[in-house]
């Protein structure tokens, strides 16, 4: 499939040199945005630009990729992404959490626990958590410089006068490595903690804002919180509709105009894999798919 | 005669001492010296363009001087030359021990996050990390500058002109600072409005015992709330005494047509 048209994996070699000069700068102070030149590439801005040169920048032949968008390995960024690097990289491509050696991610961190082979890459919209609140680049870039984060819990202190909680869901400020105030792109804070502590290497990308950061393994992430209103990961109240896992982060699916929903486990692969391995939720249709291969067979 | 043994034994809380700064061959302050107390407010008056922003201006620490110095004593009693200060420390005591009370309140305000936000934003910078707490300190910051507290999670957009000025004060007072700055607080409010704040600055300044240095071409707003008076003309200090003595005996021309330029009540 190796398509010779292309440098191995779409960028020139001078171009991943420079992105990966930035990545090594961005592991080296945690949670530090470091700006890069980056480049044009063939998708829209919003489509993961940053996170493909990321992917693009770290891609060895012998890697395994996996390609997630919002948890879900097949729509249609996930598919796109992963034949652009199958198609200009030739590498193994998988929907396998525990294959895969690099896995780009927009907006969810997978269930299944990552290990220290692995990299993680985030699709970053807006990679500044201040910048809905202080719309001078020359200001926010000071106020990381001096750690002068006060700003960041006017935001949380505002949701919770409007709303009795802290009521921001995705995009969770939290401080890395007791620095740096770091947006997480915007995953649920229910993946938070998933950043806590990680084994694996995690690598942000934003293309339109031209900026990397880093989650270097087993670094401290801390998401801001009040004494009296800590952090708390959002969960639906229910078990997944396919494979009943209780403890994984769940879409809401609309099934009809009266009312009707279910929930089911934002993450394709794991809820995939419970299934196979035998777990049933209340809208499975395993038991069906089994009662039907039996008529079929007597 | 107390109050004045006291201010007179007491170290000064800023020194300025011949400050310039010149705008390429504009000389927009020139060789200004003198000393505050805590405690004491001070009026800088003069007409549009004689200086007296760029002098509060330099006194904060927001421009650097073209010469001169301004040193200011710390918490810890040490007074420091300004300009030595690191930006990280400068910008510290900017919002712990001063305040800085802007004309415009759009310019001191975060106008779209709620006056509570606003009056705990200092508090969350130094480190309070409990909403309770904060959002009591804020609430209790609202009623002294008579703002009802069921306008607490209310935008200051939402807000009059002299409510945000008083939202503006709450925010700056919050942190217990020791020198506030004041540049034209009352300009562009009504009268009856610029009474009140006027009212409520003054028992503030007393009961927090807060040194003050106020710009204003009011020399109402400098009879009312200030203890001595600067007069500048052309970037300099033409007449500087206590207020009473300034206003009521100018000694320079220039005070004398200011103050003749009051009109009678």
């Amino acid at each position: 499939m190796n398509a010779p048209a292309y440098n191995f994996a779409y960028l020139d070699e001078q171009t991943k040199r420079m992105i990966r000069r930035a990545i090594l700068k961005a592991i080296a102070i945690p949670g530090y945005q470091v700006p890069f030149a980056s480049r044009e590439m063939p998708m829209p801005y919003g489509w993961g630009t940053g996170g493909v040169q990321v992917t693009a920048a770290i891609l060895g032949p012998q890697d395994v990729l996996k390609v997630i968008d919002q948890g879900s390995d097949d729509t249609t960024n996930a598919i796109s992404i992963r034949k652009f690097f199958a198609k200009t990289a030739g590498v193994a491509t998988t929907t396998a959490t525990e294959d895969a050696t690099v896995i780009q991610t927009r907006h969810r961190i997978p269930e299944t626990s990552l290990h220290a082979n692995q990299v993680l890459v985030y699709q970053v919209p807006i990679p500044e958590p201040l910048r809905f609140l202080e719309p001078r680049e020359t200001e926010t870039r000071r106020m990381h410089a001096l750690a002068e984060y006060g700003l960041m819990h006017v935001k949380l202190y505002e949701d919770i006068a409007r709303f009795g909680h802290i009521a921001t869901a995705y995009a969770y400020p939290v401080k890395v490595n007791a620095r740096y105030v770091m947006d997480p792109s915007p995953t649920p804070k229910f993946d938070n903690p998933k950043m806590d502590n990680c084994p694996a290497l995690q690598l942000f990308g934003a293309g339109r804002e031209k900026r990397i950061y880093a989650i270097p393994p087993y670094t401290q992430v801390v998401s801001l919180d009040f004494e009296d209103h800590p952090f708390e990961p959002y969960r639906f109240n229910a078990p997944c509709a396919l494979c009943a896992a209780e403890n994984s982060y769940l879409d809401e699916i609309v099934t009809d105009d009266k009312g009707g929903r279910m929930f089911v486990c934002s993450d394709t692969d794991y809820c995939e894999g419970r299934q196979a391995a035998g777990h049933h939720g209340s809208l499975s249709a395993a038991p069906y798919k089994d009662k039907a291969q039996e008529a079929s067979n007597g | 005669m107390a109050d004045q043994d006291m201010l007179e034994n007491d170290e000064p809380l800023l020194v300025a001492e011949s400050l310039s700064k010149s705008y390429g061959r504009i000389a927009a302050c020139r060789d200004v010296s003198f000393s505050l107390y805590p405690g004491e407010v001070l009026a800088i008056v003069g007409e549009s363009g004689s200086g007296k922003s760029t002098l509060l201006q330099l006194l904060s620490g927001q421009l650097a001087a073209s010469g001169g110095q301004v040193s200011y004593r710390m918490r810890d009693g040490v007074a420091r030359d300004l300009a030595t200060l690191g930006e990280a420390e400068r910008r510290f005591l900017f919002r712990t021990d001063w305040g800085f009370v802007h004309q415009d309140p759009a310019q001191g305000l975060r106008m779209a996050v709620s006056a509570g936000a606003n009056v705990g934003e200092r508090l969350m910078a130094v480190g309070w990390n409990h909403y309770g707490r904060i959002r009591d300190t804020a609430s209790d910051w609202l009623t002294r500058v008579e703002i009802d507290i069921a306008r607490i999670d209310d935008a200051p957009r939402t807000y009059s002109g002299g409510m945000r000025q008083r939202l503006q004060i709450a925010r700056n007072l919050v942190t217990e600072p020791r020198l506030v700055f004041m540049d034209e607080p009352t300009g562009g409010l009504d009268v009856s409005v610029q009474a009140r704040l006027l009212d409520l600055v003054r028992s503030l300044v007393a009961e927090l015992h807060l040194a003050v240095i106020i710009v204003t071409h009011d020399l109402a707003v400098a009879r009312l709330l200030s203890h001595r008076v600067m007069v500048m003309k052309g970037g300099r200090v033409i007449e500087t005494g206590l207020t009473d003595q300034v206003l009521d005996d100018p000694r320079e021309p220039y005070t004398q047509l200011l103050v003749s330029s009051i009109l009678p009540p």
